[in-house]
């Protein structure tokens, strides 16, 4: 399945949560002010880094870019566009839009 | 897990619906709103679960008393939701504990779960609709 996260995980906990419950081989999507997860040297750094290992992790890349901080990705991140974005939720059955 | 009804024939598909609460009962509408949506749902006949993680297991607090806050207590429609085939209610045993609370402080009987079983749940469903 694909989580959607649309938080900045310094404003919400809904990050914490999401990689709490995601399973291993689920994918995880940051978008909007989700996408600070994905930057080095924030706090969430490690985090992301350690779900990685389990998770297939995105961000989509108009958010970084509008926001100055595509340079900063996480290597093991990978960014995508729009059509990136509507093509993991055509291959995922099941997308949760977290709130 | 009970298994999904079947369709009744040449009907449409039962779907699985998820509602995932994580607000608080009355500082957003968010909670209310979900409720609504869920009875809406609950009324075509699909294969309804409603979790509640993080601040939205406050929603099931017994004894929630609004009068002086001027809006409706809506809690007391989560005792109906029997009444509308709705009878998967879990509850992330994470989010209790964080809080204080016990499934004594809720008003519905609820399966509580942990954070591994919440997922798996998840990623079984067909649609999830966050609130």
């Amino acid at each position: 399945m694909l989580h959607i996260v649309n938080k900045s995980p310094f404003q919400t906990s809904t990050l914490d949560t999401c990689l709490r419950m995601a399973q291993p081989g689920n994918a995880l999507l940051l978008i909007e002010d989700g996408i600070y997860a994905a930057t080095v040297g924030s706090a969430t750094e490690d985090r992301i880094r350690a779900c990685c290992a389990t998770l297939k992790v995105y961000a989509l890349q108009p958010d970084m870019d509008a926001r100055g901080v595509t340079a900063k990705l996480i290597d093991g991140v990978t960014l995508v566009d729009y059509g990136g974005f509507v093509d993991l939720t055509v291959e995922h059955h099941t997308s949760h839009s977290w709130l | 897990m009970s298994e999904q009804q079947a369709a009744p024939a040449g009907g449409p598909k039962v779907k699985k619906f998820m509602f995932v609460n994580r607000k608080a009962p009355y500082g957003t509408i968010y909670a209310l709103e979900s409720l609504e949506v869920v009875l809406i749902t609950a009324t075509f006949d699909q294969d309804v679960s409603l979790v509640f993680i993080d601040d939205g297991v406050y929603e099931l607090v017994k004894g929630q008393q609004t009068k002086g806050i001027g809006i409706k207590n809506f809690s007391p429609s989560y005792r109906a939701l029997d009444g509308y085939d709705v009878e998967k209610l879990y509850v992330d045993q994470a989010s209790l504990t964080q809080r204080g609370l016990t499934e004594k402080d809720l008003l519905v009987p609820v399966e509580v779960l942990d954070a591994q079983k919440m997922g798996q749940l998840m990623a079984q469903q067909d649609v999830i609709l966050s609130f």
